[in-house]
């Protein structure tokens, strides 16, 4: 393989890695910080890239769809944690499996009768539209090149937010001793909630930045939440450094073993999976549990 | 992963209410006795994917076979037909499951399914251990009609081999001499490949590479970028549905349409048009089916179709409209007894049908003979170009009946 294609390669695998850091960090919270598995992550995923379709079909402004299909998931996201989740803080896993999975089936079928089995796709914004020549027959289209700058912007917001505010203090104390906290009379309870509903406008944000690039069609999600998981396993439980390190792993296996071992390119990833978690088994940046 | 084990178990739960349902009318209606099964309805299977990847093929299939009965007031051959339907999920770890609850359970005469070549060669297998009648109106796994051939086994739709064989003529026709292939890792895929190949080597040209992806991955930019490194002088490629769509968009956005054409079986632009836009503009595929076929069945067919669904019909709907056909081939020889299997499957095998899609009758392996079409993506429709292979018949290889 000669630099150039090697450096489109690179430029794929770091492009497919930060959106899956966008999608698997909204898990990683709050798997890591209310010890809640959330099944539904990549229903909202899917939801968001149909809402982003819906929004833009009857707008045409694809701003507007972005900022509106984070709103409406943030605010469902602040309704389920009040009626649903709430109650499974601190149960069983199996538990809270069930609800997710429910969820699944609910929204999914939500999705059915709102929008159909149809396969859509969703125009990039206009400013956005076309390409870079990067060889002399393989062009870039700027919507990746700007969804790298997004996906990293937000990283940042969600880096700056948790290591330098006092809501991200909050968050951070409640990850390290929950009933501690609550004795110390930080409003853990409250800020859980906005956690939740964070990490379910995250996925739906991943949805929405994603649906002019893929297609948007039902089932988009479920291949993307396996994907969030291994990234989110690799990275460490809750880490949301981990989370960034995980998916730029996982996207330069998934890209660098299309093209060098196409026959095993399936479990490429399950494979790096398995060699870090035998180097460190809480995953790249998890906390150990001793 | 928990996520695979904990769904089956609910749609197992969701199957067992359903099927408790199914089974209280059969109570209600009477337990049916020998002398009378003439007039006790004729029990229909269908078996597709009524959600995921496949979802709106499965949709589009139900509704072909349902308008043809109703087309012919809810009987065929004389018998009132029901309807039972499973979810297949396009999941072949719950295929075999899933077929022996309608053979089993449900007790249904046929069973009508499906699209996904594995679902669909685990319900072969529970054809042939059963003896149950199955019509396949998609799946394209040359087995069924190959090695695993059987007299109760029949397919409406195509080989994996068909469609794409006669590509390789078109393409080696149209100057190309060094083409890379693109497609998902699975039996369709595969044997897609494999029989574009055997068509475009026999004509002189040369494979620069396969390429393949996990199915049903859609992140194709790495293969993309191999592509443009290879710079061959065209690509071939299988894929369907939501992953037909993406494929075709990222092609066209990384630019490679420009220098690099590409072709594909089918699929790749069926059901998918609306969906891939400006993009897919000018595609050129083979298929048994072209959107504006010009003879009298496929007209009536389409308005037909569109005044049930309000949707345009297709090739899967065309599919399932001749199992339908098929079907009542088998019901009017038989004379609507279920139980003269001979009588049904010399009808069936006998059958000529004046299918939207052309002359459409079967081989010794009970596989479609028909014209394959080359077509161009126009407007949002695939129009036909040009016959690219007259009543093409599939070699069968491995197929012990009638030889």
């Amino acid at each position: 393989m000669d630099m150039i294609s090697f450096g489109v390669q690179l430029l794929n695998a770091v492009q497919y890695g930060l959106v899956l850091f966008l999608v698997a960090s909204g898990l990683t919270l709050v798997f890591g910080i209310l010890g809640v598995i959330n099944l539904a992550h990549g229903t909202f995923y899917m939801l968001g890239a149909y809402g982003a379709y819906w929004l833009t079909l009857h707008t045409g402004n694809f701003g507007l769809a972005l900022v509106g299909g984070v709103g409406i998931a943030f605010v469902a996201g602040l309704l389920l944690e009040n009626v649903f989740v709430k109650r499974l803080y601190g149960r069983d896993h199996l538990a809270q499996v069930l609800l997710s999975f429910g969820l699944i089936l609910v929204l999914d079928e939500l999705r059915q009768i709102l929008f159909g089995k149809d396969v859509h796709s969703v125009p990039a914004p206009a400013f956005l539209q076309g390409s870079i020549q990067l060889t002399d027959i393989q062009a870039y289209p700027i919507y990746r090149l700007a969804i790298c700058l997004f996906c990293l912007a937000v990283a940042l917001i969600i880096f700056y937010v948790i290591k330098k505010t006092r809501i991200g203090m909050i968050v951070r104390a409640g990850a390290e001793n929950r009933e501690m906290t609550r004795a110390l009379g930080i409003p853990f309870d409250k800020v859980n909630r906005y956690v939740f509903a964070v990490g379910i406008a995250l996925a739906a944000l991943g949805g929405i930045v994603v649906a002019p690039l893929s297609t948007v069609y039902p089932g988009m999600g479920d291949h993307m939440l396996i994907l969030s998981f291994v990234v989110v396993v690799l990275g460490g439980i809750g880490s949301v450094g981990g989370a960034a390190i995980g998916a730029l792993l996982v996207g330069t296996a998934d890209t660098f073993g299309k093209v060098f071992f196409p026959s095993f390119s399936s479990f490429s990833i399950y494979f790096l999976m398995a060699l870090i978690l035998l180097w460190r088994p809480t995953g790249i940046m998890g906390q150990r549990n001793d | 992963m928990t996520y695979d084990i904990v769904k089956s178990a609910l749609t197992r739960r969701r199957l067992l209410t359903g099927a408790a349902g199914v089974g209280a009318t059969g109570l209600i209606a009477g337990l049916p006795r020998p002398a009378l099964a003439q007039s006790t309805p004729y029990k229909v299977g269908l078996m597709l994917p009524y959600t995921g990847t496949f979802a709106k093929l499965g949709q589009f299939i139900d509704h072909g076979v349902r308008l043809y009965v109703e087309q012919r007031g809810g009987k065929l051959g004389g018998r009132d037909i029901t309807f039972v339907t499973v979810d297949d999920e396009s999941k072949p770890e719950n295929a075999t499951e899933n077929m022996n609850r309608l053979v089993a359970r449900e007790k249904v005469d046929v069973v009508i399914g499906t699209v996904h070549s594995g679902v669909a060669m685990a319900m072969v297998k529970v054809a042939r251990d059963t003896n149950t009648m199955l019509i396949i109106p998609n799946a394209g796994a040359n087995d069924a009609t190959g090695p695993l051939c059987a007299p109760n086994i029949f397919r409406t739709s195509f080989s994996n081999w068909q469609p794409a064989f006669p590509m390789g003529k078109v393409m080696a026709a149209a100057g190309h001499k060094n083409v890379a292939t693109i497609s998902w890792r699975y039996a369709a895929g595969q044997e897609s490949i494999a029989s574009f190949k055997e068509g475009f080597t026999a004509a002189g040209g040369k494979i620069a590479e396969e390429l393949y992806l996990p199915f049903p991955e859609v992140e194709f930019q790495a293969l993309i970028t191999r592509i443009a490194a290879l710079k061959p002088d065209a690509v071939f490629s299988f894929f369907a549905g939501g992953g037909a769509v993406k494929f075709v968009k990222d092609y066209a956005a990384s630019g490679l349409n420009k220098t690099i054409p590409l072709y594909g079986s089918g699929f790749l632009t069926d059901g998918t048009l609306i969906a891939q836009g400006a993009d897919a503009e000018g595609l050129k595929t083979t298929l048994h089916y072209a959107d504006n076929l010009d003879n009298a069945a496929n007209k009536s067919f389409l308005a037909a179709f569109k005044a049930k669904t309000g949707q345009d019909g297709d090739v899967y709907a065309v599919q399932g409209y001749d199992a339908a056909a098929l079907l009542e081939a088998g019901l009017v020889a038989a004379k609507g007894d279920a139980s003269a299997r001979a009588a049904m499957i010399t009808g069936m095998e006998g059958a000529k049908i004046d299918s939207p899609r052309g002359p459409l009758s079967f081989n010794r392996a009970h596989n479609p003979i028909q014209n394959i079409y080359l077509r161009e993506a126009k407007g949002g429709k695939n129009n036909m170009i040009s016959i690219a292979h007259a009543a093409l018949d599939d070699p069968a290889r491995g197929c012990r009946i009638g030889s």
